[in-house]
Protein backbone atom coordinates (compact mmCIF):
# COMPACT_ATOMS: atom_id res chain seq x y z
CA UNK A 1 0.00 0.00 0.00
CA UNK A 2 1.32 3.58 -0.84
CA UNK A 3 1.77 5.41 2.61
CA UNK A 4 2.61 8.96 3.12
CA UNK A 5 5.49 8.66 5.74
CA UNK A 6 8.84 10.07 6.10
CA UNK A 7 11.76 7.82 5.33
CA UNK A 8 12.35 7.07 9.27
CA UNK A 9 9.72 5.30 10.68
CA UNK A 10 9.25 5.18 14.72
CA UNK A 11 8.83 2.44 16.24
CA UNK A 12 4.57 2.34 16.02
CA UNK A 13 5.14 2.63 12.50
CA UNK A 14 7.13 0.38 12.21
CA UNK A 15 5.52 -2.43 14.01
CA UNK A 16 2.32 -1.52 12.48
CA UNK A 17 3.65 -2.08 8.82
CA UNK A 18 5.10 -5.74 10.41
CA UNK A 19 2.51 -6.58 11.27
CA UNK A 20 -0.32 -5.79 8.69
CA UNK A 21 2.58 -7.34 6.23
CA UNK A 22 2.60 -10.81 8.14
CA UNK A 23 -1.13 -10.91 8.97
CA UNK A 24 -1.71 -10.19 4.77
CA UNK A 25 0.54 -12.89 4.35
CA UNK A 26 -0.71 -15.29 6.59
CA UNK A 27 -4.29 -14.79 4.86
CA UNK A 28 -6.14 -13.33 7.68
CA UNK A 29 -7.12 -10.46 5.77
CA UNK A 30 -5.93 -9.10 2.36
CA UNK A 31 -4.75 -5.93 0.60
CA UNK A 32 -8.02 -4.66 -0.80
CA UNK A 33 -9.49 -5.62 2.62
CA UNK A 34 -7.57 -3.47 4.22
CA UNK A 35 -8.16 -0.61 1.68
CA UNK A 36 -12.00 -1.22 1.70
CA UNK A 37 -11.47 -0.72 5.15
CA UNK A 38 -9.84 2.31 5.53
CA UNK A 39 -12.20 3.63 2.92
CA UNK A 40 -14.98 2.80 4.99
CA UNK A 41 -13.69 4.64 7.90
CA UNK A 42 -12.62 7.86 6.05
CA UNK A 43 -16.58 8.10 4.90
CA UNK A 44 -17.93 8.14 8.39
CA UNK A 45 -18.63 11.71 8.93
CA UNK A 46 -19.98 13.54 12.16
CA UNK A 47 -22.90 14.25 9.85
CA UNK A 48 -24.08 10.99 11.16
CA UNK A 49 -24.39 11.85 14.64
CA UNK A 50 -25.92 14.90 13.93
CA UNK A 51 -28.48 13.22 12.09
CA UNK A 52 -29.13 10.99 15.32
CA UNK A 53 -29.46 14.31 17.45
CA UNK A 54 -31.39 16.21 15.52
CA UNK A 55 -33.90 13.13 15.46
CA UNK A 56 -33.84 12.74 19.24
CA UNK A 57 -34.55 16.87 19.41
CA UNK A 58 -37.53 15.94 17.54
CA UNK A 59 -38.99 12.58 18.26
CA UNK A 60 -39.33 11.98 22.07
CA UNK A 61 -39.78 8.33 21.78
CA UNK A 62 -36.79 8.48 19.30
CA UNK A 63 -34.71 10.16 21.79
CA UNK A 64 -36.27 7.53 24.80
CA UNK A 65 -35.11 4.35 23.20
CA UNK A 66 -31.94 6.09 22.32
CA UNK A 67 -30.98 6.53 25.53
CA UNK A 68 -32.44 3.29 27.00
CA UNK A 69 -30.52 1.43 24.48
CA UNK A 70 -28.52 3.76 22.03
CA UNK A 71 -26.94 0.70 19.64
CA UNK A 72 -30.99 -0.65 19.25
CA UNK A 73 -31.76 3.00 17.96
CA UNK A 74 -29.51 3.68 16.02
CA UNK A 75 -30.08 -0.07 13.64
CA UNK A 76 -33.53 0.88 13.60
CA UNK A 77 -32.58 3.52 11.36
CA UNK A 78 -30.72 1.74 9.21
CA UNK A 79 -27.25 2.89 10.76
CA UNK A 80 -24.31 -0.04 11.19
CA UNK A 81 -22.81 -0.24 14.46
CA UNK A 82 -20.45 -2.61 13.94
CA UNK A 83 -19.48 -4.09 17.29
CA UNK A 84 -18.95 -1.40 19.56
CA UNK A 85 -21.83 -0.80 22.16
CA UNK A 86 -23.14 2.85 22.14
CA UNK A 87 -24.09 4.68 25.11
CA UNK A 88 -26.12 8.02 24.80
CA UNK A 89 -25.46 10.68 27.67
CA UNK A 90 -28.21 13.79 27.37
CA UNK A 91 -26.94 16.94 28.48
CA UNK A 92 -29.66 19.00 30.36
CA UNK A 93 -30.33 22.36 32.42
CA UNK A 94 -28.39 20.43 35.95
CA UNK A 95 -25.63 18.08 34.00
CA UNK A 96 -23.72 18.48 31.31
CA UNK A 97 -21.68 15.41 29.71
CA UNK A 98 -18.22 15.53 28.05
CA UNK A 99 -16.06 12.20 26.96
CA UNK A 100 -12.58 10.96 26.86
CA UNK A 101 -10.59 8.10 26.57
CA UNK A 102 -7.79 8.32 29.29
CA UNK A 103 -5.96 5.24 27.76
CA UNK A 104 -6.30 5.30 24.10
CA UNK A 105 -8.65 6.96 21.78
CA UNK A 106 -11.94 4.86 22.10
CA UNK A 107 -14.68 7.20 20.52
CA UNK A 108 -17.81 6.60 18.72
CA UNK A 109 -16.74 6.08 15.27
CA UNK A 110 -19.63 4.42 14.12
CA UNK A 111 -21.46 7.92 14.46
CA UNK A 112 -18.27 10.59 14.22
CA UNK A 113 -15.38 8.74 12.16
CA UNK A 114 -12.26 9.50 13.39
CA UNK A 115 -11.37 11.24 16.52
CA UNK A 116 -9.77 14.83 16.24
CA UNK A 117 -6.03 14.69 17.16
CA UNK A 118 -6.41 16.99 19.89
CA UNK A 119 -8.86 14.12 21.48
CA UNK A 120 -6.04 11.70 21.17
CA UNK A 121 -3.97 14.13 22.76
CA UNK A 122 -2.13 13.74 26.41
CA UNK A 123 -2.71 16.81 27.07
CA UNK A 124 -6.70 16.64 26.73
CA UNK A 125 -6.61 12.86 27.90
CA UNK A 126 -4.83 13.85 31.08
CA UNK A 127 -6.59 17.10 31.73
CA UNK A 128 -10.12 16.50 30.64
CA UNK A 129 -10.70 13.96 33.84
CA UNK A 130 -9.29 16.88 36.45
CA UNK A 131 -9.77 19.98 35.20
CA UNK A 132 -12.74 19.91 33.12
CA UNK A 133 -13.92 23.50 33.69
CA UNK A 134 -10.79 24.77 32.46
CA UNK A 135 -10.70 22.67 29.37
CA UNK A 136 -14.08 23.27 28.20
CA UNK A 137 -13.48 27.15 28.87
CA UNK A 138 -10.42 26.45 26.21
CA UNK A 139 -13.04 25.28 24.08
CA UNK A 140 -14.97 28.69 24.38
CA UNK A 141 -17.25 26.91 26.86
CA UNK A 142 -18.09 28.44 30.05
CA UNK A 143 -21.14 27.02 32.07
CA UNK A 144 -23.80 28.36 34.00
CA UNK A 145 -23.52 28.13 37.59
CA UNK A 146 -25.66 25.20 39.07
CA UNK A 147 -25.07 22.95 36.08
CA UNK A 148 -22.88 20.02 37.00
CA UNK A 149 -19.42 18.28 35.01
CA UNK A 150 -19.68 14.74 34.44
CA UNK A 151 -16.66 13.48 32.90
CA UNK A 152 -17.19 9.87 31.23
CA UNK A 153 -14.22 8.18 30.63
CA UNK A 154 -14.66 5.24 27.68
CA UNK A 155 -12.20 3.03 28.52
CA UNK A 156 -13.79 -0.92 27.96
CA UNK A 157 -16.65 -1.85 25.47
CA UNK A 158 -19.14 0.82 25.17
CA UNK A 159 -18.93 4.01 23.12
CA UNK A 160 -20.60 7.72 24.45
CA UNK A 161 -21.89 10.26 22.48
CA UNK A 162 -22.67 13.07 24.08
CA UNK A 163 -26.59 14.29 23.33
CA UNK A 164 -25.97 18.37 23.90
CA UNK A 165 -29.64 20.45 25.18
CA UNK A 166 -31.25 21.82 22.53
CA UNK A 167 -30.61 25.26 22.23
CA UNK A 168 -33.70 27.57 23.36
CA UNK A 169 -35.04 29.54 20.20
CA UNK A 170 -35.37 26.85 17.74
CA UNK A 171 -38.56 24.73 18.51
CA UNK A 172 -39.58 26.47 14.86
CA UNK A 173 -37.07 24.40 13.18
CA UNK A 174 -36.97 21.28 11.53
CA UNK A 175 -35.09 18.03 12.00
CA UNK A 176 -32.71 18.92 8.76
CA UNK A 177 -32.00 22.34 9.92
CA UNK A 178 -31.08 21.43 13.67
CA UNK A 179 -28.91 18.92 12.43
CA UNK A 180 -26.77 21.46 10.44
CA UNK A 181 -26.21 23.64 14.37
CA UNK A 182 -24.90 20.31 15.74
CA UNK A 183 -20.83 19.77 15.52
CA UNK A 184 -18.67 16.94 16.45
CA UNK A 185 -17.07 19.42 19.61
CA UNK A 186 -20.81 19.54 21.28
CA UNK A 187 -21.20 15.48 20.60
CA UNK A 188 -17.70 14.70 22.31
CA UNK A 189 -18.83 17.71 25.21
CA UNK A 190 -16.41 20.21 24.60
CA UNK A 191 -18.92 22.71 23.08
CA UNK A 192 -22.78 23.27 23.81
CA UNK A 193 -24.86 23.77 20.24
CA UNK A 194 -25.65 27.41 19.60
CA UNK A 195 -29.38 28.49 17.88
CA UNK A 196 -28.37 30.23 14.81
CA UNK B 1 -24.80 -12.22 37.71
CA UNK B 2 -23.50 -9.01 38.75
CA UNK B 3 -22.40 -8.60 42.02
CA UNK B 4 -23.06 -4.80 42.56
CA UNK B 5 -26.59 -2.90 42.09
CA UNK B 6 -26.90 0.60 41.18
CA UNK B 7 -26.19 3.00 44.54
CA UNK B 8 -24.03 0.55 46.12
CA UNK B 9 -20.81 2.07 46.87
CA UNK B 10 -17.64 0.47 45.65
CA UNK B 11 -13.60 0.73 45.96
CA UNK B 12 -11.51 0.03 43.20
CA UNK B 13 -9.15 -2.48 44.09
CA UNK B 14 -5.42 -0.32 45.10
CA UNK B 15 -3.67 -3.02 42.49
CA UNK B 16 -0.72 -2.67 39.80
CA UNK B 17 -1.06 -6.13 38.03
CA UNK B 18 1.13 -6.17 34.69
CA UNK B 19 -0.15 -6.34 31.03
CA UNK B 20 -3.11 -4.73 29.34
CA UNK B 21 -5.23 -3.19 31.49
CA UNK B 22 -8.29 -0.97 31.50
CA UNK B 23 -8.96 0.18 34.45
CA UNK B 24 -7.06 3.53 34.50
CA UNK B 25 -4.47 4.31 37.29
CA UNK B 26 -5.58 7.41 38.69
CA UNK B 27 -9.25 5.55 39.74
CA UNK B 28 -7.86 2.69 41.65
CA UNK B 29 -8.05 3.15 45.43
CA UNK B 30 -10.77 5.07 44.47
CA UNK B 31 -14.36 4.95 46.18
CA UNK B 32 -17.66 5.76 44.04
CA UNK B 33 -21.33 4.35 43.59
CA UNK B 34 -22.57 1.85 41.15
CA UNK B 35 -24.41 3.88 38.14
CA UNK B 36 -25.43 1.29 36.31
CA UNK B 37 -24.82 -2.26 35.37
CA UNK B 38 -24.07 -3.13 32.01
CA UNK B 39 -23.71 -5.95 30.12
CA UNK B 40 -21.17 -8.65 30.93
CA UNK B 41 -18.04 -9.01 27.92
CA UNK B 42 -15.10 -11.28 27.79
CA UNK B 43 -12.10 -9.93 30.15
CA UNK B 44 -9.74 -7.78 27.88
CA UNK B 45 -6.73 -8.45 30.29
CA UNK B 46 -7.12 -12.24 29.15
CA UNK B 47 -8.26 -11.18 25.40
CA UNK B 48 -4.96 -9.32 24.50
CA UNK B 49 -3.01 -12.13 25.78
CA UNK B 50 -5.24 -14.21 22.57
CA UNK B 51 -7.08 -15.99 25.18
CA UNK B 52 -11.33 -16.00 25.57
CA UNK B 53 -11.61 -13.97 28.42
CA UNK B 54 -13.86 -16.41 29.98
CA UNK B 55 -16.06 -16.31 32.25
CA UNK B 56 -17.41 -13.03 31.16
CA UNK B 57 -17.04 -10.05 33.66
CA UNK B 58 -20.05 -7.53 34.70
CA UNK B 59 -19.01 -4.39 33.51
CA UNK B 60 -20.20 -1.22 35.38
CA UNK B 61 -20.62 2.27 35.39
CA UNK B 62 -19.31 3.65 38.40
CA UNK B 63 -19.85 7.43 38.89
CA UNK B 64 -16.97 9.43 41.28
CA UNK B 65 -17.46 12.40 42.97
CA UNK B 66 -14.64 14.62 41.56
CA UNK B 67 -13.48 16.03 44.64
CA UNK B 68 -12.90 12.61 46.05
CA UNK B 69 -11.17 11.42 42.92
CA UNK B 70 -8.60 14.28 43.01
CA UNK B 71 -7.87 16.16 46.62
CA UNK B 72 -7.03 19.88 44.66
CA UNK B 73 -10.61 19.44 42.59
CA UNK B 74 -11.39 23.00 41.76
CA UNK B 75 -14.64 22.58 40.24
CA UNK B 76 -18.33 22.30 41.36
CA UNK B 77 -18.87 20.15 44.30
CA UNK B 78 -21.54 18.08 42.24
CA UNK B 79 -19.06 17.26 39.38
CA UNK B 80 -18.21 13.90 39.06
CA UNK B 81 -16.48 11.21 36.50
CA UNK B 82 -17.90 8.15 35.38
CA UNK B 83 -15.41 5.35 34.80
CA UNK B 84 -16.53 1.92 33.30
CA UNK B 85 -14.71 -0.70 35.52
CA UNK B 86 -14.97 -5.01 35.28
CA UNK B 87 -16.90 -6.75 37.96
CA UNK B 88 -12.81 -8.15 39.14
CA UNK B 89 -11.54 -4.70 39.95
CA UNK B 90 -14.52 -3.88 42.63
CA UNK B 91 -14.64 -4.18 46.38
CA UNK B 92 -17.85 -3.08 48.57
CA UNK B 93 -16.97 0.39 49.78
CA UNK B 94 -15.88 -0.38 53.42
CA UNK B 95 -15.16 -3.78 53.05
CA UNK B 96 -11.39 -3.38 52.46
Amino acid sequence: MIRNESSVLDHYQAMELAVSALLIEKGYFTEEDMVAEINAMEKRTPEIGAAVVARAWVDAEFKERLIEDGTAACESIGLDMGPTRLMVVESTNEVHNVIVCTLCSCFPRMLMGIPPDWYKSENYRSRVVREPRAVLKEFGTVLPDGISVRVHDNTADMRYLVLPRRPDGTEGMSQEELAKLVTRNSMIGVAIVEAP
Amino acid sequence: MARFSPGDGVTVRWSFPPGHIRTPYYIRGKSGEVAQVLDSFANPEELAFGRDGLPKQPLYRVRFAQNRVWPQYSGMVGDTIDVELYEHWLEREGAQ
